[in-house]
């Protein structure tokens, strides 16, 4: 039974005041979740009980140590069902998850090839095809967004050509919230033999992800969205593509015999993970994972849409609040109900993104933050998408598990209070202030 | 002039949203298109994504208008309509003592020249929220390009 009183106890952070009488209410989830008592303990206990370098050492400690952060990929693995044909890699974050992939994958394309991504992507997988487009001389598309801030799918059956040679999607918008059909999009990218990676930044910590049948090569994301430690990301895929890419970087680790001429590479997933890792916090993604677990992905999943629904219904009161929400887009123009086929299962559910044409988001964010209400202010690290939306910023309040609708109501009191503050919004005089 | 409507027990955002800034905020000074562009610049804040574009109409040496445009927070527009109405009429000189002026007062360290402060006073408050001291000095740093020739300045 998910009882959110009892999870709000393993969180000690959300009994902080903000200010004087004011409680941290923590809604920029989609940055970074908070994270539990067992994973804060999980880090110490490593430190205090176990601490040692992995991989090397023949002592009890280090082995104690390795088995420790070698049973995480099994967890991970099990997290998203991924497949024995599968290894786990760790990195920093998703970020450093497609740059390797963007880097070493890369390094097999030719003048003219094509990578496809969307309009609706995060930093993390523009820039590193950026910087593979100045090298290799390839072509970047993107595919579409529509007025419902759905992916074109049409569009991108349009973009897909022999060409195509990878073709790289967030599982979950985090400005939107819109949830991305993977399978469908690999089916198609899978008829030109393109590679299919998924950025799952946003979407492993708020629903389930069957990997095995998604159709996709690789998949990333990071520990600290999901009640992890921050410094750890993963990177799951296919162990046969993995052999044959080159590595990402050279040192301790990543090497089988190393000589005065040369080396040979370690066996995948090591020969992607030079240098000592990040162990202690490896070992407390793991914690976080089984915590998860124990909560149900499920649960998550449903009390965060019973969450958003009624964030949604009550956001409605202000009529000159723009949203830029899947499910709410999906709503207004398609059947009116909130299950509507149009918006994939979970889509805009966890996060809803918002602006108002007079007061600034940066505005509104510090004001909301005098009342403890923690939101998210900026372009959310995605600037050519703000530019589609035709804004330069919006705020963004994103929800986790251990929120409450008591949480929302004084978010949405505080935010008719931001507004009041300049005059506009909930007193309806706007008409008058806005220009023509 | 209208009143907030916000209750006062939170004395820490009146502090930084004056009512002179709110006003500068909904009546910008400098909007105006320039006869002449001599100097410009664009600013850009790359936290929020805030773009500024500045323009300067100088004859001997005097700021004759300063143009404003972009979008940006209550703060940084405020700050730049402070800008445009206090510069109007000054030299270049003088231009740069107001601009050591408001970068002293926002890294909160003691002023080194006098100048006629002005609605410049109602910045004071922002060093409080020291995440809005970027957007208070977004217009300032841009004018300092646009003096220095510079055409565009990411502000980090």
């Amino acid at each position: 039974m998910f009882d959110v009183k009892k999870i709000r106890k393993d969180f000690k952070i959300l009994n902080r005041e903000i200010w004087d009488d004011k409680l941290l209410v923590y809604l920029d989830n989609a940055a970074t979740t908070q994270k539990p008592n067992c994973v804060i303990d999980s880090i110490v206990n490593y430190y205090e009980n176990y601490n040692a370098n992995i991989h090397r050492g023949v002592h009890k400690l280090a082995e104690e140590a390795t088995v420790a952060y070698e049973n995480v990929r099994e967890k991970v693995s099990r997290f998203i069902n991924a497949s024995d044909e599968d290894a786990v890699i760790f990195t920093r974050n998703a970020t450093e998850s497609m740059n390797l992939l963007a880097f070493c994958l890369g390094e097999s394309l030719k003048e003219g090839d094509e990578v496809i991504i969307s309009e609706m992507e995060h930093h993390a997988n523009i820039i590193p095809w950026y910087l593979l487009r100045d090298r290799k001389k390839i072509t970047i598309k993107f595919i579409p967004i529509t007025e419902k801030y759905e992916l074109d799918y049409e569009a991108l059956e349009k973009l897909i050509t022999k060409k195509t040679k990878i073709v790289s999607i967030t599982q979950k918008s985090n400005v939107l919230g819109t949830v991305n059909d993977i399978k469908k999009i690999s089916k198609l990218a899978k008829t030109v033999n393109a590679i299919v990676i998924v950025d799952a930044a946003q979407s492993a910590p708020h629903m389930k992800i069957d990997f095995s049948n998604l159709g996709a090569d690789f998949i990333a994301f990071s520990s600290h969205k999901m009640c992890g430690p921050t410094g750890i990301g993963v990177l799951v895929g296919k162990k046969e593509l993995l052999e044959k890419m080159p590595p990402y970087m050279g040192g301790g680790e990543m090497i089988r015999k190393v000589t005065f001429e040369d080396f040979t590479c370690n066996d995948v997933p090591w020969k992607f993970e030079a240098g000592t890792p990040n162990i202690a916090d490896v070992i407390a993604f793991g914690v976080a994972l089984d915590y998860l677990e124990n909560i149900g992905i499920e649960n998550i999943y449903e009390y965060e849409k019973e969450l958003t629904l009624y964030a949604l219904d009550k956001m409605k009161q202000f009529e000159f609040l723009k949203i830029y929400n899947s499910r709410a887009a999906s709503c207004e123009q398609g059947s009116g109900n909130s299950s509507s086929q149009d918006a994939g299962r979970g889509s805009g559910i966890g996060l809803i993104t918002f602006s108002n044409p007079v007061v600034h988001p940066h505005d509104i964010a510090t004001i909301v933050d005098q009342y403890g209400v923690a939101i998210r202010a900026g372009h959310h690290c995605a600037q050519p998408l703000m530019k589609k939306l035709g804004v330069s910023s919006t705020c963004r309040a994103s929800f986790y598990f251990y929120n409450t609708k008591e949480e929302i109501d004084i978010f949405i009191n505080v935010l008719k209070k931001a507004l009041e503050y300049f005059e506009i919004g909930a007193c309806k005089t706007l008409k008058t202030v806005l220009p023509k | 002039m209208t009143t907030a409507i916000m209750d006062r027990s939170t004395p820490q955002l009146d502090e930084l949203y004056k009512e002179i800034i709110l006003e500068h905020y909904r009546h910008p000074c400098g909007r105006e298109p320039l006869e002449r562009v001599d100097l410009e610049a664009e600013g850009l804040n790359p936290l929020c994504g805030d773009e500024v574009k500045l323009g300067l109409q100088i004859k001997n040496n005097v700021i004759e208008k300063v143009h404003l445009e972009g979008h940006g927070c209550s703060i940084s527009t405020a700050s730049g309509s402070i800008l445009a109405d206090i510069l109007k009429g000054k030299t270049l000189d003088e231009a740069k003592k107001y601009l050591t002026y408001v970068k002293e007062t926002m890294h909160n360290k003691p002023h080194s020249i006098d100048v006629e402060e002005g609605d410049l006073e109602v910045l004071e408050g922002v060093k409080r929220f020291p995440v809005r001291i970027k957007c208070a000095l977004l217009p300032w740093t841009t004018l300092e390009e646009a003096m220095a020739g510079h055409k565009h300045v990411e502000i980090s």
